[in-house]
């Protein structure tokens, strides 16, 4: 996460969800800097253990449904009511307001669509996830049964890893 | 850790582990397949072929090579529109409307149900597409800039509505299905033996590590995507049944239509949940996953649904009645009592006599009496689509113009095709994909396992 930090790093691996989530706190208290946790499932309540902020993607959503809604606003605008006006059964599309009822469902349609195509792009985006990328985990087991910690190098640290349960440590 | 009571009977059986689960989700796609398999397979591909002669035939000969006449002017193609669109709404219904209520008993049939809402989106695409007849010019329904000048869609008709819809469900599902087997994806890619395997499974992981920041945009997506598929899914099936009810047709042009249809597909997607999910729990024994409570819990879904579909029938009948409208209460005396009187009685004993057997705890957790049932309303499901349709249409107010309609060889090619198509999809994911999304699964292992749940429980007693 800390570019500029370039201590050795260490990298500890459990086989339990309630052992590696004891050991964030753990070893978190005891003022060692955790750098990243590989786990094969979502373990709930390890990002605030590890100090992590509350992910913003939610509010891109709702921007991307703010400017589907305009788009459509717009693109209705513009075909409907200014470029080629239409009289249906004696009902003309006078102004936009007047014809948005008959809107509503493609209103509501391009919101859901923006919203959601271009929130998960964001979510590849910064992810660094795309088709054909290197696994990102160092170990291929921690997407199967095993939870990886990988934490600074300093004193004590791998005493302090051995005691809160890891089953295998490594310098990288 | 997330604490359930003991009373609740555990959703993943046995005495399993976190590696259990990878080794069981892992295993059809690792292991050869069952003869079972080759043998569906061989047939769906069949149909599916026989479906593509059909397609073909009437893209080269016009939409005339259909049993349509004057009268007549919709029949089975929108009919199946409508049945396979119903049908995948369950899909979406299970991986979003559940997740957001927290049933965690959506966890081992989210995916398949995800994956059947995707194959039979694909197959209700199919059937207007077609029938525009010249399908090259399909683009025509887009709202963009085209050789006539300033000629724009028709942002007034239902019928351009439900392109948007349309394209909107089956992109969203497509994403929120996708995402959620990304880490499932991984999981394969790093157990995979052959590099030819791994590499597939590689790309389709996109990388995929299971960092924690990761998981946890991961978790707020898929709330999200959840929280936008919920209307999503209920505006598709509304907007699907104002093609009828915005329209002036005796029988079509009624208020009661979108919650009606809602409930309708609801039910019917899920019957197909079960015929998918029974017959794939027993051929890649996920039995311990899938379990008599998942297939129960669906069974009390389709309970509910059909007997709403049955209030919505009675109420069309009784609100004809008190219309006044004569026209309105021909419509409805002549589908109970007119020529089609054996498809409406078809639809009235598959969607709402038959699901009340589910009252019984005994049937609702047998196997094959669920099966059958499941079968049993969609046949239901197709026959109301048909009779709203045909029979609404076939005596219109000009008695000169009454007629019947029957299908052709093409009719009946296109519609078993597009089964056979749809089965052919689901085999082959069946085959290659993450039947359960096992990720999701090991979240519940400790709380709702059998092994887990026993462990609480004797703590409880302990304290007493």
């Amino acid at each position: 996460m800390d570019t500029t930090n370039s201590k050795p790093l260490v990298r500890a691996l459990y086989d339990d969800d309630d052992v590696l989530l004891s050991a964030v706190k753990e070893l978190r208290s005891k003022g060692v800097r955790i750098t990243e946790a590989y786990t094969p499932f979502p373990v709930h309540g390890l990002d605030k253990a590890m100090g992590l902020k509350e992910t913003r993607i939610a509010i891109a959503a709702f921007l991307y449904g703010c400017l589907g809604l305009t788009t459509i606003i717009a693109l209705t605008y513009y075909q409907m009511i200014l470029d080629w006006p239409m009289n249906i059964g004696g009902k003309p599309n006078a102004t936009w307001g007047w014809n948005m009822p008959a809107f509503v469902p493609v209103m509501f349609e391009l919101t859901v669509f923006f919203a959601a195509h271009l929130m998960v792009w964001t979510f590849f985006i910064i992810n660094g996830l795309y088709p054909g990328r290197e696994a990102q985990n160092p170990d291929q087991r921690t997407t199967d049964d095993k939870f990886m910690l990988e934490v600074e190098d300093g004193e004590k640290v791998l005493e302090l890893l051995k005691k809160s349960g890891a089953i295998e440590i490594a310098h990288v | 850790m997330h604490y359930e009571s003991p009373v609740r009977e555990p959703l993943v059986i046995g005495d399993k582990t976190y590696h259990d689960i990878t080794r069981d989700v892992a295993r059809p796609i690792e292991t050869t397949a069952p003869k079972m398999w080759w043998i569906a397979f061989s047939i769906a591909m069949a149909m599916f072929l026989w479906g593509v002669g059909g397609i073909l035939w009437t893209i080269a000969n016009g939409i005339g090579s259909w049993g349509l006449n004057k009268t007549v002017g919709w029949a089975w193609d929108i009919t199946n529109f409508v049945w396979w669109v119903g049908i995948g709404h369950a899909g979406t219904l299970i991986s979003a409307v559940l997740l957001l209520f927290r049933q965690k008993w959506r966890m081992s049939i989210n995916r398949s149900a995800e994956a059947m809402t995707i194959f039979s989106v694909i197959q209700a695409a199919l059937f207007p597409v077609i029938h525009m007849g010249r399908v090259w010019l399909a683009y025509f329904v887009l709202p963009i800039p085209n050789q006539f000048g300033s000629l724009w869609v028709n942002f007034n008709s239902p019928l351009l509505w439900d392109v948007f819809a349309l394209s909107t469900y089956l992109s969203v599902s497509t994403v929120f299905w996708y995402v959620g087997l990304i880490p499932d994806f991984a999981m394969i890619r790093d157990r995979a033996v052959n590099p030819i395997q791994k590499h597939i499974y590689k790309i389709l992981s996109f990388g995929w590590g299971g960092k924690v920041k990761h998981w946890q945009r991961f978790e707020e997506v898929s709330l999200v995507l959840a929280g936008l598929a919920t209307p999503l899914v209920l505006s598709v099936h509304t907007i699907v049944s104002m093609d009828f009810a915005t329209s002036v047709i005796p029988g079509w042009h009624t208020t009661i239509f979108p919650p009606y249809f809602v409930a309708g597909a609801i039910f019917s997607g899920f019957a197909m949940v079960q015929t998918l999910l029974i017959i794939t729990r027993k051929l890649f024994n996920l039995e311990d996953y899938i379990t008599i409570q998942h297939i129960e819990m669906m069974n009390i879904i389709i309970m509910l649904t059909g007997s709403i579909v049955g209030v919505a029938y009675i109420t069309e009948l009784f609100i004809a009645w008190y219309s006044g409208v004569e026209y309105e209460q021909y419509a409805f005396l002549n589908r109970a009592t007119g020529p089609y009187w054996w498809a409406y009685w078809s639809m009235m004993t598959c969607n709402v006599f038959s699901p009340q057997f589910m009252w019984s705890k005994k049937l609702r957790t047998n196997l094959i009496f669920t099966f059958i049932i499941s079968i049993v309303v969609n046949i239901g499901m197709w026959f109301e689509r048909f009779v709203i349709i045909v029979t609404s249409l076939h005596r219109d107010y000009l008695p000169s113009s009454w007629s019947m309609f029957s299908p052709t060889a093409v009719d009946i090619a296109f519609f078993l095709g597009s089964i056979g198509f749809f089965f052919v999809l689901f085999l082959l994911y069946a085959r290659t994909f993450p039947v359960i999304a096992q990720a999701e699964l090991k979240t519940i292992l400790k709380s709702s396992g059998e092994k887990h749940k026993k462990h609480h429980s004797d703590d409880n007693h302990g304290h007493h």
